[in-house]
C-alpha cells in the first residue's frame, strides 16, 4: 500500500432533497484503494454504503442532489467531473455491478449484445472483434458453452448466470477498478462461492481494485483486504480485515460481529442483538449518531468524534468512538466472545 | 423450542399423533402450450414424494436453494395449494382435499409469516385493522378485534399507539414484527414462517429471531422455519430438513447436522456458507459446487444430486436412494454416505419416509476406516 493509491476518495459528502428536507446520506466519507486490493464496504440499509459506491460512478447526479468533496481515480477527478468526461471514464476505467442481476439486463436485448455495444462505446474495434472478445469474456466469468449463449435473451439465464453476464460486462473494457454493490446477495449460497471466486481471480489476475459493498461479513471474512464500517452515513471504524475481526474497537463494529448467526458455532441460548434500530435519515442524532443505541455511552458523546487513529496500536486502523483503547478492549468481552452488552446492563 | 431429541423420520411424540404429516407429498405444476387448445406439454416436479412430521412446540428448519421446491412445500402443507399426490394430515385429519368450507375452522391453527415485509401488509389499512381483520372474520366484535390488537402489538415489542399507523410508517424490522402479530391474532398451533428475516438487516434479524423464541416458549408453537441457507436455522430448530430439486435429501435433529452432515448436498451447503472469521474461513477447505441445479422440469435420473456431487458413482445415476435411517433419527439420501463408520451403515435402515420410487438397496458400508 506504500504506492501511490488507485483511488482516492476525499471528504465525500451526499445530500438529497426530499419532501421532509434535506438528508444528509454520506457524510464526510474518506477513502483509499489500492491496486489488487479488496476494500469492503459494511453497514446496515440507510448507512449510506450504495450511495457512497453511487456516487463515485456519477449515479447519484440530479438536480435534488448536492455532492461535495473529491474522489480521484488516478489523476482524474470524478466527483467534479463533466458528464462527458465521466462517461469516457465509466464502464472504461472505473465498472460497477449491481445487487439486483434481474433488473440491471435490457430484457429486450440480447445478453451478448448488450457487452457488445459496452465494448465499441469505449473501444474503436469492428463488429467481429468485438463480438469474440464479449465470447472470450463470458467463457472466462464461467458460461458454459459461451458462444451458443451469446444470442440468449436475459430471460433464458438464471440469477448466477446473469450476474455473471454483468461481470463480463464489468470487465469489458478492463478496468482497473471495480466497484461490487452487493453482488451476492441476491444469489444462492453456492452460487455465491463461484461469483467471489471470480472476483478474486479477477483481482489477483488483472490487478484491479475492488470495492464490495456488502451487509455480510462472511462475504467479508472471506474476500476483503481492508474494510471501513458504516454507519449512518459516517464511516465509524476503518482497519484491515484482521484488525476488523480480533480487534475490533468501535461498539458498532462490536454488536455487527456479536449478532451474526454462525454456521460454525453451537447454538447460544439467545442470539445477541443491537437494541433499537438506524436513526432515521432526518433525525439523526447529533455527536455520535450510534449513541443511542449504545451500551457504553457517556458524557463525551454527545459530540462527534472524529475519524482517526485512536492510540490503539496501528497507524491506519481508525474508528470514531471516544472510549479509550483500554475500555475498548475490556468492554467488547460478552462471555467470552465479541459482541455488544445489553442496553442498560453494561457499567 | 422442545428439549427432547426428535425420533426418526417423523417425530411422531410420545403422545401419539404429530401435529403436521406430510406422506408422500407430490406437487407438480403442468407447463401448458398453446391459447385455445392448451395441452400440458411437461411438468415441474415442485415437490416429489416428500415424507415429513411436525411435532407440538417443535421447530423444523426447511433449508434449500432456490427452486428446490421448499416455499411450494410449506404453501402445499398449509393448503394454500393443493397436492398433486400423497396426503398432508392435520391433528391426524386428513386435508389434502379439503374443500374451503371445512378448511375455514383450520386456518385458525395454521398460520403464515412472509418473506417480504414490504409486501405482505395492505398498505391502505392501519396497524389495528391488519391485526383486527382476521379476528373479525372468526366472529370477533369490533372491540374485541381492537384490543386483542392492542395485546398483539405489545406482545411482539411493538407499542399501543402504533396501532393508530400505517404500514409505511414502519422499518423493515417493525413490519416482519406486524406480521408475527398478525399470524399470532387466532392463537394458531403451527406458523409457517417463510424466510421471516432473509430481508431484515443482520442487527435486526437477531430480535425477530429471539421474539420468535420467545413466543414459541410462551405459546407453545410449532414453527416450521423455511431458509434457504443453513446459518439462521441453525439458532431455532429442532431438527432440520434439507431439500433438493424437490427431494428431502437429509434430515437429522439440529446440532447434529452440522457436526456430522451425512449427504454430500449437505456438507457442501454448509462448506459454501462463509464464515465470519478470515483465519477460520481461509484454514479450512471449502467445496465450491460447480454449476447450476438441473431444471425442475427434467429432473436427474436416479440421486437428483448426481449431476453436482463430488462423490457420485454409476449407481447415483441409475438408482434414486431411500432415505437411510442412521443413530439418532438422523435420516439421509445418499449412496455414499459421509461421516458413519462402516458400523453404523450396516445398523441403518430403510426409512418409510423413503421416496415410492427410490431402490431398496441401503448404502454399502465403508471397506475400512
Amino acid at each position: 500500500m506504500s504506492a501511490a493509491p488507485l483511488l482516492r476518495v476525499e471528504d465525500l459528502a451526499v445530500s438529497f432533497r426530499t419532501e421532509e428536507g434535506v438528508v444528509r446520506a454520506v457524510d464526510g466519507v474518506s477513502l483509499e484503494l489500492s491496486r489488487g486490493e479488496v476494500l469492503a464496504i459494511v453497514g446496515e440499509s440507510g448507512s449510506g454504503k450504495s450511495v457512497t459506491a453511487m456516487s463515485l460512478m456519477g449515479l447519484t447526479r440530479s438536480a435534488n442532489t448536492q455532492l461535495s468533496g473529491r474522489a480521484f481515480l488516478e489523476e482524474t477527478e470524478l466527483i467534479g467531473a463533466s458528464d462527458d468526461e465521466l462517461r469516457r471514464v465509466r464502464g472504461a476505467e472505473i465498472a460497477m455491478i449491481f445487487q439486483d442481476p434481474m433488473t440491471s439486463l435490457d430484457p429486450v436485448y440480447r445478453v451478448g449484445a448488450q457487452i457488445v455495444e459496452q465494448i465499441q462505446a469505449h473501444l474503436p474495434v469492428p463488429d467481429r472483434e468485438a463480438r469474440e472478445r464479449a465470447t472470450r469474456l463470458l467463457e472466462r466469468v464461467g458460461i458454459p458453452r459461451a458462444g451458443e449463449r451469446f444470442d440468449s435473451y436475459p430471460h433464458e439465464f438464471s440469477g448466477g448466470m446473469r450476474q455473471r453476464v454483468m461481470i463480463a460486462m464489468a470487465l469489458s473494457c478492463g478496468p482497473s477498478v471495480l466497484i461490487a454493490d452487493e453482488p451476492t446477495t441476491a444469489l444462492d449460497v453456492t452460487i455465491e462461492a463461484q461469483i467471489l471466486d471470480r472476483i478474486k481471480q479477477l483481482r489477483d489476475e488483472a490487478g484491479a481494485g475492488v470495492i464490495l459493498v456488502t451487509h455480510d461479513l462472511g462475504v467479508v471474512a472471506d474476500i476483503a483486504d481492508r474494510v471501513a464500517v458504516m454507519y449512518a452515513g459516517r464511516i465509524v471504524e476503518q482497519g484491515t480485515v484482521e484488525e476488523l475481526f480480533y480487534d475490533p474497537l468501535h461498539p458498532y463494529t462490536w454488536g455487527l460481529l456479536g449478532s451474526i448467526a454462525r454456521v460454525d458455532r453451537d447454538r447460544p441460548a439467545r442470539l445477541p442483538s443491537i437494541a433499537g434500530m438506524p436513526p432515521s435519515m432526518h433525525d439523526k442524532p447529533a455527536g455520535c449518531h450510534f449513541r443511542p443505541r449504545c451500551p457504553h455511552e457517556f458524557a463525551r458523546c454527545g459530540e462527534a468524534p472524529a475519524l482517526e487513529a485512536r492510540g490503539s496500536g496501528e497507524a491506519h486502523h481508525l474508528d470514531r468512538c471516544w472510549l479509550t483503547a483500554d475500555e475498548k478492549r475490556r468492554r467488547r468481552e460478552v462471555g467470552g466472545q465479541i459482541g455488544l452488552a445489553a442496553k442498560g446492563a453494561a457499567s | 423450542m422442545s428439549a427432547q431429541p426428535a425420533t426418526a423420520l417423523a417425530g411422531a411424540g410420545s403422545n401419539g399423533v404429530p401435529l403436521l404429516e406430510a406422506s408422500h407429498l407430490e406437487l407438480h405444476f403442468p407447463v401448458r402450450k398453446g391459447l385455445l387448445f392448451a395441452h400440458e406439454v411437461a411438468r415441474v416436479h415442485a415437490v416429489d414424494d416428500v415424507t415429513f412430521a411436525v411435532r407440538g412446540g417443535e421447530t423444523l428448519g426447511l433449508v434449500g436453494e432456490s427452486g428446490c421446491g421448499k416455499t411450494t412445500l410449506a404453501r402445499c402443507v398449509l393448503r394454500l395449494i393443493e397436492p398433486t399426490g400423497g396426503e398432508v394430515r392435520f391433528s391426524g385429519e386428513d386435508i389434502s382435499h379439503a374443500g374451503r368450507r371445512a378448511l375455514a375452522p383450520l386456518r385458525r391453527e395454521l398460520q403464515m409469516v412472509f418473506q417480504d415485509p414490504f409486501a405482505s401488509l395492505n398498505p391502505r389499512k392501519r396497524i389495528d385493522q391488519i391485526l383486527g381483520a382476521p379476528l373479525r372474520l372468526h366472529g370477533a366484535d369490533r372491540a374485541t378485534a381492537r384490543s386483542r390488537a392492542s395485546e398483539l402489538l405489545s406482545r411482539v415489542g411493538l407499542r399501543e399507539e402504533h396501532a393508530a399507523r400505517f404500514p409505511h410508517e414502519f422499518s423493515g424490522g417493525q413490519r416482519q414484527r406486524i406480521g408475527i402479530a398478525r399470524a399470532l391474532a387466532l392463537e394458531p398451533r403451527l406458523i409457517v414462517l417463510d424466510e421471516p428475516v432473509s430481508a431484515l438487516d443482520v442487527s435486526i434479524r437477531a430480535q425477530i429471531v429471539n421474539l420468535l423464541d420467545d413466543l414459541q416458549e410462551e405459546l407453545g408453537l410449532a414453527y416450521v422455519f423455511v431458509a434457504h441457507d443453513l446459518s439462521v436455522v441453525r439458532h431455532v430448530s429442532d431438527r432440520i430438513a434439507v431439500m433438493y430439486l424437490g427431494k428431502l435429501m437429509e434430515v437429522s435433529p439440529a446440532e447434529e447436522l452440522y457436526r456430522r452432515p451425512i449427504h454430500p448436498y449437505t456438507s457442501a451447503l454448509l462448506s459454501a456458507v462463509p464464515i465470519p472469521d478470515p483465519r477460520e474461513n481461509r484454514a479450512r477447505e471449502r467445496i465450491v459446487l460447480q454449476g447450476e441445479p438441473p431444471s425442475p422440469i427434467d429432473p436427474p435420473s436416479g440421486c437428483r444430486f448426481h449431476t453436482r456431487c463430488p462423490r457420485a458413482t454409476e449407481v447415483c445415476r441409475e438408482v434414486e436412494p431411500p432415505l437411510a435411517e442412521y443413530v439418532n433419527g438422523h435420516l439421509a439420501a445418499c449412496h455414499h454416505p459421509l461421516s458413519v463408520s462402516a458400523d453404523e451403515v450396516r445398523g441403518a435402515r430403510r426409512s418409510a419416509a423413503s421416496p415410492l420410487s427410490s431402490g431398496a438397496e441401503l448404502p454399502e458400508p465403508p471397506t475400512d476406516h
